[in-house]
């Protein structure tokens, strides 16, 4: 309770007209028959600017459904998979959530991939005593809202310490600037890690530009950094703007390295970067180039699944995720959503292919990061990094 | 200073795709008096063009990034007069609002048919035209945005030759003056009202060239912010008056350009739109607008 009143007062109050709703639609729900499948539902961005992410994530979970069931399902019940597309846009996700418990009558629910959308539904999943397992919602506020509420990713906290790391001694930065898109939570969290680790270890933030989510033109922000010479740009937004800024940056003349959080890992920083964004790096919690041999067979069945694609590291939480919830399911006997949450929260180093995740006491996971780099058009395995 | 004239540049390769768009506002404004939001898709529409085409021309070569570019402002020139021969020629005569409550639902509608056809995730727009960066000192020029600034100047001074030295120009000011008294002299204004469109939306697809040229991730909404801003431009320098669109985008970008680099970057949008309160103020008409001569 008094972590999810130590929310925000704007976001409870916006919250708050929705309360109501779903008070009364779960007093409904617990009363009905169970149906024969159980239904997991998943809320993601499947098109507009994020699609990139939502898409990738879908495979994973759907992957992830369709072995269960070819294994017997669980507690010899099949996964029946409900998927609601919120187009990338702000609003959606409460409503998407909101029809797949009330209507569709889901046990758990999966997603969203940016923070702002997990922060969204968040309240509506609590108030159905639903669990929620978000995927690469980083901000730490997202599990803050209320004990049903689970991420199977590291926080920005933990990204901004690895990044924080690697700067200072992979990359040797002595001082950096960053570039944070204001209207992303998870972008505005990971700056303020990120500035207030890198200073700790004796760094220097030399400047803060700002940008808005959805612009092109980043070439005023980069001017202004051009003369102040840093020696790392951190981009602590997602991949669209990234590549961008990347290509402005490179055609201003600013040749310094870029990197960036989880939010850069999409073929479309690539395939919009192009020579911009060689000798990048960012962190990420999977690399398909992992030896380990877990890694190597999910790579294997996830590629006979979707047309030899190499899964993204969202594919892969995505993957885990289902698991992890199936597990619980198993462990708990039942889907009942205060059993199942006891369950989930009780999770102790589950064998992943995203690493052995924990459920710690504020239902994050505890895993480590992986730097990735961008060379010769593919995104490599540099470092393995914990803070 | 290098920084100064850095952003300057910046600005004005802003601005002059604003200016560009901020044309088409204009034009149609002068003639019919109603603003025409369909504009700033007709721009997306000729983004999407050059990127099909740009498929199939080779790339980095000029021109193959002129077919692109010409291709592009035909499709929108022709696409902007079947807007306005299905959309807005029946509802000649009727209320002002009637029209732009019109105008909003062509321009709702080529958003989302887009993402029906186009798909909604960001497409990279191709390098149809070669790229390549000069510098001066520290101050870096990109060929694009030079591109941008010489093409955007090309094509106003033509559209001030056409609006003032040929026989249809003469005809759109006639019509603009006085819809009845042109057709009472043998001004046969559909065909005039369908040429304003076509010319407005032909400089609307070069717009969205170069727009993609400089932003090359392009996709269905992409149409909305710089529509929005065009239309402030076109307000600011005197909605109806060609040099004041013009003016009026060069501006904007520039403003929009200089708060960017600033610390007060977040408040870019809420800056240019207090320029341009304080300057309605002052100028109601806009900066080159007077309230009665010189419509188109």
């Amino acid at each position: 309770m008094n972590s999810f009143f130590s929310l925000g007062r704007g976001r409870l109050a916006r919250a708050f007209p929705l309360l109501a709703v779903t008070v009364t639609l779960f007093t409904l729900t617990s009363c009905t028959r169970e149906p024969d499948a159980i239904k997991l539902g998943h809320y993601g961005s499947l098109t507009g600017k994020d699609a990139a992410f939502g898409v990738a994530t879908r495979k994973g979970v759907l992957l992830a459904i369709e072995e269960i069931n070819a294994k017997g399902g669980v507690l010899g019940r099949p996964l029946a998979y409900l998927v609601e597309d919120i187009q990338s846009k702000q609003g959606e996700s409460a409503t998407a959530v909101k029809k797949l418990i009330s209507r569709d009558k889901v046990v758990a629910v999966i997603g969203a991939n940016a923070s702002a959308n997990s922060l969204e539904a968040a309240p509506i999943c609590q108030n159905s005593k639903i669990p929620m397992m978000a995927i690469s919602s980083t901000n730490p506020r997202v599990t803050e809202v209320g004990d049903y509420i689970f991420r199977i990713c590291f926080i920005d906290p933990f990204q901004g310490a690895v990044l924080a790391k690697f700067a200072h001694t992979s990359l040797k930065a002595k001082r950096v600037a960053l570039l944070t898109a204001v209207n992303s939570p998870y972008s505005v969290g990971l700056s303020a890690v990120l500035r207030q680790d890198f200073t700790a270890r004796g760094g220097e933030i030399i400047a803060e530009q700002r940008y808005n989510e959805g612009e092109k033109d980043f070439r005023a922000q980069l001017t202004a950094l051009r003369p102040l010479k840093p020696d790392v740009i951190a981009i602590t937004g997602f991949y669209a703007e990234a590549a961008l800024i990347c290509l402005q940056a490179r055609a201003l003349g600013i040749d310094v390295p870029f990197i960036g959080g989880d939010g850069w890992e999409a073929p479309q920083l690539i395939e919009l970067g192009g020579k911009a964004v060689e000798g990048t790096y960012y962190s990420t919690y999977f690399s398909a180039e992992n030896d380990a041999p877990e890694v190597r067979a999910f790579v294997k069945k996830f590629s006979a699944r979707w047309n030899n694609e190499t899964p993204e590291a969202v594919s892969a939480l995505g993957y885990d995720a289902v698991y992890l919830i199936a597990a619980a399911m198993t462990k708990a006997g039942t889907t009942t959503g205060p059993t199942l949450r006891d369950a989930i929260a009780a999770t102790k180093n589950f064998p992943g292919v995203t690493g052995q995740t924990t459920i710690d006491e504020k239902r994050n996971s505890a895993k480590a990061a992986v730097m990735l780099t961008v060379k010769n058009g593919r995104s490599l395995f540099f470092e393995s990094v914990t803070p | 200073m290098s920084e100064f004239l850095q952003q300057l540049l910046n600005g004005l390769s802003l601005g002059a795709i604003y200016a560009l768009i901020a044309l088409g506002y204009t034009m149609v404004y002068g003639v019919l008096r109603f603003i025409n939001f369909a504009h700033s898709d007709v721009f997306m529409v000729g983004a999407f063009i050059g990127y099909y085409l740009g498929k199939l021309v080779p790339e980095n070569i000029v021109w193959g990034g002129l077919v692109v570019l010409l291709a592009a402002m035909l499709g929108c020139a022709l696409l902007g007069m079947i807007i306005e021969r299905l959309a807005y020629r029946p509802l000649r005569g009727a209320a002002t609002l009637n029209v732009l409550i019109t105008a909003i639902g062509v321009s709702l509608l080529l958003e989302y048919s887009g993402q029906v056809f186009f798909g909604a995730t960001p497409r990279t727009f191709p390098a149809v035209f070669p790229s390549g960066n000069y510098s001066f000192g520290s101050l870096v020029i990109s060929s694009n945005q030079i591109l941008v600034i010489v093409v955007a100047a090309l094509l106003m001074v033509a559209l001030q030759l056409i609006v003032y030295r040929t026989k249809i120009g003469t005809a759109m000011r006639a019509v603009s003056l006085n819809p009845k008294a042109a057709q009472l002299v043998g001004v046969n204004n559909d065909v005039v009202i369908s040429f304003t469109f076509g010319l407005g939306s032909a400089l609307a697809g070069a717009g969205g060239i170069l727009y993609a040229l400089n932003y090359p991730s392009i996709d269905p909404l992409m149409g909305v912010m710089p529509g929005l801003k065009a239309f402030v431009a076109a307000v600011l320098g005197g909605i109806g008056n060609i040099p004041g669109a013009a003016l009026g985008g060069l501006l904007l970008g520039t403003v929009e350009t200089f708060v960017n680099g600033s610390q007060w970057s977040t408040y870019k949008d809420a800056i240019a739109f207090a320029i341009l309160i304080i300057i309605l103020l002052f100028r109601p008409a806009g900066l080159l607008g007077k309230f009665t001569v010189e419509k188109v």
